[in-house]
């Protein structure tokens, strides 16, 4: 059974490794995945505690789903406090990862401690190891994987492995599994290396035992019928995400030369047609990869044709690597963008956070706060294809003033850098924002302004807000599980109905990441995707857990706010520019310069971004300040946290 | 004439899919060791091949078997193991020149594909039509078709750089 799926405590330091069931009751409090983990979190570790010191608690995780014949719940959770933002640290990636743990035993990892010398840890049916890994140490990202297969004699052998960055304490490394599926944002990778731990092995062939298997079967097959027929999800499945590339810069929605620009203006050369002409006789028909279980196959696979990287292959670039490495740095040329998003895979490196930073250095040295003294001779102008690349680079292994100081991070690189630095970084939370620009999207801007991890996209944006739907179609969307009769607005530009819509994705993106779905499979960029009325079933066919959707529902409110919790108990407070639910000065006070007409001249109003934010608040349950109000605790059951019951 | 399963390894994307419900259909389990179709993979090049029984003809299996548990069902034109007569020696493991025999650790048993008996699912989950259920005569006339369009093309092309000489 999924439900038998076991937790591993694994201490670094010294060595102790105990397996423990996860009891019934914790299942039906959080589910799986990132829920539990954020529960694990605020249970094992001590408030205040030094990211990258041995009492800061990696947890490692697939969902309650994962391993089951539930379609695209492949997705491997990794969290800790993090070195990026002295927050929470969180990254959820594809893969093949998180299956492979679950048939080896196990559902959940909490590493606590520092090993004496660079390790791995390898799961093998039920059984745990700490293995030596010196002669790893200092592989790139694909390089260990394969060492690792090597050392243990089995080519069947998933890994999850920190780069080179991750070794070198970039603040932003990621931890990646396959060549490009990386739990990406807020430094999980740091945490590894913190930890001198290089990998988390899992190679597995236990059982698990579907409740319901013929049922399984069949609603798994309606359940792909419904995700494949979306046309979103057929297009993602030809082109990958930068099938929104084109639609989104032409609009306005594009961060172009760090801020100043809403629009890229030369975009056509990294378009994902392009890249696949340049690419063409180096993939298959399909030119396209997935992970475990995935009919909507989003990866596109690529070989570097040209430079002093050509012959090398990759997969992506995603959305995000177009933004990172063409857009914010205004470089938009095919290989900029295909060695840029091949190096950050390979060093082990967040590009969002890294094209993010290289952007705002960029800035800082348009307007003279960072001189060619500072950068050791090299041209940090935007448009200045080499210095991208240089620069990513000298990053990872921390080389020069700028590289070493980018290193940190935005705001302890703004320390640094000094003068009015940090008034030009994009960043919530300390936290550089995707490559997009929400100036005219209230809905999105408060999403950034209030993720839990920092600025980003993936934990309660409504992508569909952007789609202008009739109000009853989203009224039909937002009033499910639970009753909403508030203000809703199909128009993108429009303050009013956004909190709900946000608090209302928040929850979503929660549930699918504790049940362990992609969310390419839930309202994210898809309406007419499964949600809430449907993971019942799934649930219940799969595990044998007889959940509604309301509790379902319950669960992610109750996810979402132990991880509030903790961001509280680390510091964060509403308006802290640091570490607040607050955007940087730029949004409010510069207007958009390009665009489609009702994009150009938009800011966002601050008095209604307030009230967005008080009503949001209202809606989580939080009073004026953010914190929760105690009755608010009491409804989701939490009033006694930590609660140690795992 | 009975259907047999076609694997195009082009168009794999490698999610494996076809792994999981084979395991679920025939044992309610997942557990891709359990699975009659298993996706080798070369991930440093993008090349994912699935490997299943081609249910041969002249099948080295059924020869080998010493105790004749394995014979040929010509009406769904498959290999069949009769586990009442199986002694479970491993023979057929050791001489399938495609590996598609296995061997099942936790019931301690040989396994094979069976094409569900004929509705295989694996074809019927594989979205890009990886694999396909298909009559034998029509694989080649697909194959035939493709080949002579890239001869056609190529002719093509050939004809362009004389006439440009």
């Amino acid at each position: 059974m999924p439900l038998k799926r076991k937790i591993a405590y694994i201490d670094l330091t010294t060595g102790d490794i105990e397996v423990k069931p996860i009891p019934i009751e914790v299942r039906k409090k959080f589910l799986g995945g990132r829920g539990l983990d954020a529960y694990l979190l605020y249970n094992h570790t001590k408030k205040g505690c030094d990211p990258i010191g041995p009492d800061n608690t990696l947890m490692v995780s697939g969902g309650i789903l994962t391993a089951t014949c539930a379609s695209a719940t492949a997705r491997t959770h990794v969290m800790a406090k993090s070195p990026l933002t002295g927050l929470l640290g969180s990254a959820n990636m594809g893969g093949f990862f998180a299956p492979e743990m679950a048939w080896a035993g196990f559902h959940h990892l909490v590493i606590k401690g520092k090993a004496k010398h660079p390790v791995y840890i390898y799961i093998h049916n039920g059984e745990i190891e700490i293995r030596d890994a010196e002669g790893i140490w200092g592989l790139p990202v694909t390089d260990a994987q394969w060492a690792i297969r090597d050392d243990l004699g089995d080519q069947e052998v998933k890994s999850m492995v920190c780069g080179p960055a991750g070794e070198n304490l970039v603040a932003y490394a990621n931890v990646m599994t396959g060549i490009k599926n990386s739990g990406g944002r807020s430094g999980m990778g740091c945490v590894m290396g913190s930890k001198n731990l290089k990998a988390v092995a899992a190679r597995g062939t236990m059982d698990i035992k579907i409740a319901h298997p013929v049922e399984a079967l069949e609603y798994n097959k309606r359940f792909i019928d419904q995700i494949i027929s979306a046309k979103v999800n057929q297009t993602q499945g030809t082109l990958g995400t930068p099938f929104i590339w084109g639609a989104t810069n032409s609009w306005g929605g594009i961060r172009c030369r760090n801020f100043q620009y809403n629009q890229c203006e030369y975009a056509d050369d990294i378009e994902p047609e392009r890249i696949d002409e340049i690419c063409e006789e180096t993939m298959g028909p399909y030119h396209m990869t997935g992970c475990f279980g995935c009919q909507v196959h989003c990866r596109a696979q690529y070989k570097i044709t040209e430079g002093p990287y050509a012959g090398r292959y990759d997969e992506g670039p995603e959305y995000t690597s177009q933004g990172a490495f063409g857009g914010e740095t205004d470089t938009p040329r095919a290989n900029t963008v295909l060695v840029g998003n091949h190096l950050v895979d390979q060093y082990g490196m967040d590009n969002l956070e890294t094209g993010s930073l290289i952007a705002w250095a960029m800035e800082l040295y348009e307007k003279g706060i960072l001189t060619k003294k500072d950068t050791d001779g090299l041209d940090l102008s935007f448009g200045n294809d080499e210095a991208v690349i240089e620069m990513i680079d000298r990053i990872c292994y921390r080389k020069g003033f700028v590289g070493d100081t980018l290193a940190k991070g935005g705001i302890q690189a703004s320390k640094v850098f000094g003068k009015d630095s940090f008034q030009y970084l994009i960043q919530v939370k300390g936290m550089s924002n995707l490559h997009s620009d929400e100036r005219a999207t209230p809905a999105l801007a408060l999403n950034i302004a209030t993720g839990s991890r920092g600025s980003d996209h993936l934990r309660s944006r409504p992508a569909i807000d952007l789609y202008h739907l009739p109000q009853d179609v989203l009224r039909r969307i937002y009033s499910t599980p639970i009753p909403y009769d508030g203000p809703l607005s199909s128009e993108h530009t429009e303050y009013i109905g956004k909190p709900w819509q946000v608090f209302w994705q928040e929850n979503c993106y929660m549930a699918v990441d504790c049940l362990g779905i992609c969310k390419y499979h839930t309202t994210f960029l898809g309406a007419t995707l499964p949600n809430f009325e449907d993971w019942p079933k799934v649930l219940y066919y799969n595990t044998g857990l007889d959940m509604t959707p309301e509790e379902i529902w319950m669960v992610a409110r109750r996810c979402n706010m132990i991880e509030r919790l903790f961001n509280l108990r680390e510091g964060l407070t509403r308006n802290d520019l640091e570490k607040g639910d607050m955007l940087n000065h730029r949004y409010f006070d510069e207007p958009t310069r390009r665009g489609a007409p009702e994009v150009v001249g938009r800011v966002i109003e601050k008095d209604k971004f307030i009230k967005m934010i008080d009503e949001f608040y209202e809606h989580k349950g939080l009073d004026k300040d953010g914190n929760p109000k105690p009755e608010t605790l009491k409804e989701l059951d939490i009033e006694n946290e930590p609660s140690h019951l795992v | 004439m009975a259907k047999a399963l076609y694997i195009d390894y082009q168009k794999c994307t490698g999610c494996r899919l076809c792994e999981l419900v084979c395991a679920v259909k025939h044992d309610g389990i997942s557990n891709p060791t359990r699975s009659r179709i298993k996706v080798m993979k070369w991930e440093a090049e993008g090349l994912y091949i699935p490997m299943s029984c081609q249910q041969c003809q002249d099948a080295p299996c059924l020869n080998v078997c010493p105790v004749k548990a394995i014979s040929r069902d010509e009406e769904l034109g498959r290999v069949v193991v009769d586990y009442d007569v199986c002694i479970g020696c491993r023979s057929c493991v050791a001489v399938c020149p495609f590996g598609a025999m296995n061997f099942n650790v936790i019931d301690k048993k040989v396994i094979k594909c069976d094409l569900c008996d004929g509705d295989p699912q694996c074809v019927r989950f594989c979205d890009v039509n990886a694999l396909e259920f298909v009559s034998p005569d029509e694989i080649s006339i697909g194959k035939k078709r493709d080949a002579a369009g890239r001869l056609s093309k190529a002719g093509r092309e050939a004809g362009v750089l004389l006439a440009e000489l």
